[in-house]
């Protein structure tokens, strides 16, 4: 039974050495190089192309190298809460304002806003087409029982749909699995289940412009005060998470902000459509 | 119809063209599914051939649960391995959450139990063979698990093969502890994922193709080396 032995002695050979290559090589490749912060944002900013659009603009600025996590803002600010970003930058201002006054975040900023539009198939079965009032077209749609596409994952999407639901005085999750189907997914993969099952489906319109896969489907509703969809950016709290990045987060934050950044926002579009429409406040 | 023959033109001409950025995803896809799969080979034997070999209290409890263990939601093992490496989590100082490292890990996790059950199961077989012949030479636990790890060891390539199918399918995993950030842990699954929500249903299949492609790759080296080590022992 020597040379069984030997091979043995081997293999735990191997396997220690791999264990070393593993705990050496993976804190030290990434403590090498701190130039890059680490942003929680929303899956409509990142699968629009927006931040495609932006963040090389900032990183030629400040040499910082920005990585996003896109999910949704439900999430996002959950693995902030973690410490797991340096930034959020979400779309759900009653959840960011409760993430600052919690303490998680240090202040919160208008970046930019865009909207919602209610899509659906172009045979539009609840004759919404063209309703200036988003709560009047959720009604019609209940009305007739057509299938409607929920995000269903407490995104700001999500949120800004149940508000709608709310205030139309109508509880669709009772019809949950009937005609109101929640995806519990993003937003393009909504989308997808909204053109497979011909359903209606609140987007946001950055999404939706660059969705690929739109067969058939259209804007029915757009314009209405309602549908504003505010975005906002925040620091996350270096006192709760000694490890964020505060200095090259705060540049991320302040260049989001600034002229330039404001009109890097500005200059992205789609067909020669501008998607988001940047109103941060002028600060000192 | 039109986004399958889509797709296969499209897989045909990222990969005539050596597209660059697909150059990358494809070999952070390899990087992470491969290192996973040798780290978990060399537990799962481990492991396997000491449930096969030594005896103890609650090892039938133990070979149960590794093998329930091999349907382990990847989404599952992602979110365990979130939480451990995460900033509030135990493992956070390492600052391996959203690193090809954290990658690895998950994949360990979810590749260890089908090589491990199916190692167990292999060298069980074989000492039903071998039980009297070992027992006579008076060899040791640890000398049993080598001869048997080593006799076993066409079958064992299979169990290999079994758990690089699971590391380089699965997406959950990854997504969650990769994040799926460009230039950084962006691999074939997650762009798969991605692509298909921004509803470019043909560019995802077509990356989903070219996957299917490297696997078949991978399993047919493993596959030769495989036949070409049996015709050597035999020759």
């Amino acid at each position: 039974m020597e040379a069984p032995l030997t091979a043995s002695v081997q293999k735990l050979l191997v396997f220690l050495l791999f264990l070393c290559a593993l705990l050496l090589a993976a804190p030290r490749g990434f403590a090498a190089d701190q130039g890059f912060i680490l942003v929680q944002s929303t899956t409509s900013t990142q699968n629009s192309g927006l931040l495609d659009h932006i963040l090389p603009k900032f990183t030629r600025r400040t040499g910082i190298e920005v990585r996003v996590v896109a999910v949704g803002t439900g999430q996002a600010l959950k693995n902030a809460r973690n410490g797991d970003a340096d930034v959020v930058f979400v779309h759900s201002r009653e959840d960011e304002e409760r993430f600052v006054s919690e303490g998680w975040g240090v202040e919160r900023h208008d970046v930019m806003y865009n909207d919602f539009v209610i899509v659906g198939p172009t045979s539009d079965p609840a004759g919404i087409r063209g309703l200036s009032d988003a709560e009047q077209a959720f009604e019609k749609i209940a009305m007739v029982e057509a299938p409607f596409a929920s995000r269903g994952d407490n995104s700001g999407t999500h949120k800004a749909e149940l508000k709608l639901w709310k205030n139309s005085e109508i509880d669709p999750l009772r019809s949950s699995g009937d005609w109101y189907l929640e995806t519990g997914s993003g937003m393009g993969a909504t989308l997808n289940t909204a053109v497979g099952k011909r359903a209606y489906a609140l987007a946001d319109r950055g999404t939706w412009l660059g969705f690929a896969n739109k067969n058939g489907f259209e804007v029915l509703v757009e314009g209405d005060r309602q549908l504003l969809n505010q975005y906002g950016v925040i620091l996350v709290s270096p006192e709760r998470h000694p490890n964020v990045k505060a200095k090259m987060g705060a540049a991320f934050v302040d260049w989001l902000t600034s002229t330039e950044g404001q009109k890097a926002i500005a200059s992205f579009k789609i067909d020669g459509q501008q998607l988001f429409f940047p109103n941060a406040r002028p600060r000192a | 119809m039109a986004d399958f023959i889509d797709a296969f033109q499209t897989a045909l001409g990222l990969i005539v063209t050596l597209n660059h950025d697909l150059v990358e995803i494809l070999l952070l896809s390899l990087k992470v599914s491969l290192t996973a799969v040798v780290i978990a080979s060399v537990l799962g034997f481990a492991i396997g051939g000491a449930l096969a070999v030594v005896r103890f209290p609650g090892r039938g409890a133990v070979s149960a649960i590794l093998s329930a263990l091999m349907g382990l939601p990847p989404v599952v093992a992602g979110l365990f391995v979130y939480l451990l490496l995460s900033n509030a989590g135990p493992l956070g100082v390492l600052q391996l959450l959203y690193t090809p490292t954290a990658m690895i890990i998950a994949q360990v996790v979810l590749v260890t139990p089908i090589i491990g059950a199916l190692t167990r199961q292999a060298c069980e077989d074989l000492l039903e063979e071998y039980d009297e012949q070992l027992r006579s030479l008076g060899a040791s636990p640890t000398a049993t698990i080598v001869t048997l790890l080593w006799d076993g060891r066409y079958r064992l390539i299979t169990a290999v093969l079994a758990g690089f199918g699971r590391a380089i399918a699965e997406v959950g995993a990854v997504m969650i502890v990769g994040g799926n950030i460009d230039h950084v842990t962006r691999t074939m699954t997650t762009a798969i994922a991605l692509e298909t929500s921004k509803g470019n249903i043909a560019l995802a299949l077509a990356l989903g193709l070219v996957l299917l492609t490297i696997a078949f790759a991978v399993n047919a080296a493993l596959v030769s080396v495989q036949r070409l080590a049996k015709r050597l022992a035999y020759a």
